[in-house]
C-alpha cells in the first residue's frame, strides 16, 4: 500500500463535493452527497481513526443523508422545480469562492513547514478503547450536554414539523 | 495495523490542510450559488466534514486525542441542526409551498 491512496480518497471527495454543487437535481446531489461522505469514512480509516470512521459511516451516511433524501422526497423536488440563481449571481459566486480559496492555498503554502511526513506518535489513539477513557474522564461533562442537545433538538423539530390544528 | 500507519507516514501534513481547504471552499461556493435551502445545508454539512477531516488529521499527527472527541461533538451537534433546520424547511414548504430561499426575502427589516 502506497500513499497514493490518500491522493487518490482525495480526488474522489473533491469530485464528488463538486458534483454535489453543481448537479440540476437535488436527488442526485444528494446521492453525490452519500459518495463524498464514503470517501471522507476511508480517510478516517487511514488515519486509523476507526471510531470516528464508524460513527461518520452510521450518523452521516446513515442518519443525515436518509433525513435529507426522506425530505426531498417529501418535498416532491426535481429538476423543474428547480430555483435557479440568474447566471451573473452564479459566476459572481464561484469567483468568490475561488478567491476564497486563492487566499487559503497561498497562505498554506507560503507559510510551509508542514511538508515533513506524518510520523505517528501514538497510532491507537483513534480505537474506540481510548477514545471511550478520554472522553468519559476528561470530555464527560461535554458529553452528557450533547445528549441534552440532541433530546431539545428532537423535541424543537417534532414541534416545528407538526402541522397546526386550530 | 502496520500497512494503515505507513500509508500515512508518507502524506505530509500540508496536504491534509489543503484538502480540508479546498472542501470548504466548495461548500462556500454552494452556499453561494444554489437557492434550493436543502442543497445550501447540504452545503453547510461540506463545510463541516472539511472542519472534522482536519481536526482528525491533527489529532492523528500530535497523538492527542482530544482531536478526535472533538469531531465526534461536532458530529453530535451536527445531527441536532440537520433534524430541525429540515423540520424549519418542511414548515416553510408548507406555508408558501417553496424551498427558494429568495421568498424569504420579506424577512428583511
Amino acid at each position: 500500500m502506497s500513499h497514493s491512496l490518500f491522493y487518490l480518497l482525495s480526488f474522489i471527495t473533491l469530485f464528488f463535493a463538486l458534483l454535489v454543487v453543481f448537479a440540476k437535481n437535488p436527488i442526485h446531489s444528494a446521492l453525490y452527497m452519500v459518495m463524498t461522505f464514503f470517501a471522507i469514512t476511508c480517510q478516517y480509516l487511514i488515519l486509523n481513526a476507526q471510531f470516528l470512521a464508524i460513527v461518520n459511516f452510521i450518523v452521516y451516511m446513515g442518519a443525515i443523508m436518509v433525513l435529507i433524501l426522506f425530505s426531498i422526497m417529501f418535498l416532491n423536488l426535481n429538476q423543474d422545480t428547480e430555483p435557479q440563481k440568474s447566471s451573473l449571481l452564479k459566476f459572481a459566486g464561484v469567483i468568490s469562492a475561488g478567491l476564497l480559496m486563492l487566499t487559503l492555498v497561498g497562505a498554506i503554502v507560503k507559510t510551509g513547514g508542514g511538508d515533513v511526513p506524518f510520523e505517528l506518535v501514538n497510532s491507537n489513539i483513534g480505537l474506540v478503547k481510548n477514545l471511550g477513557k478520554v472522553l468519559f474522564n476528561e470530555f464527560l461533562l461535554p458529553f452528557e450536554i450533547a445528549s441534552v442537545l440532541l433530546l431539545s433538538a428532537m423535541v424543537g423539530a417534532v414541534l416545528l414539523a407538526k402541522k397546526d390544528i386550530n | 495495523m502496520g500497512t494503515v500507519t505507513q500509508t500515512i507516514q508518507a502524506v505530509p501534513i500540508n496536504h491534509y490542510i489543503l484538502l480540508a481547504s479546498l472542501l470548504f471552499t466548495i461548500g462556500v461556493m454552494g452556499v453561494l450559488v444554489r437557492r434550493n435551502a436543502i442543497v445550501i445545508f447540504m452545503s453547510i454539512e461540506l463545510m463541516l466534514n472539511a472542519v472534522n477531516i482536519l481536526l482528525a488529521a491533527f489529532s492523528a499527527y500530535r497523538g492527542d486525542a482530544s482531536g478526535q472527541v472533538f469531531v465526534f461533538f461536532i458530529m453530535a451537534v451536527a445531527a441536532a441542526e440537520v433534524a430541525v433546520g429540515l423540520a424549519i424547511i418542511v414548515m416553510i414548504y408548507r406555508n408558501t409551498r417553496s424551498i427558494d430561499i429568495n421568498i424569504l426575502n420579506k424577512l428583511k427589516g
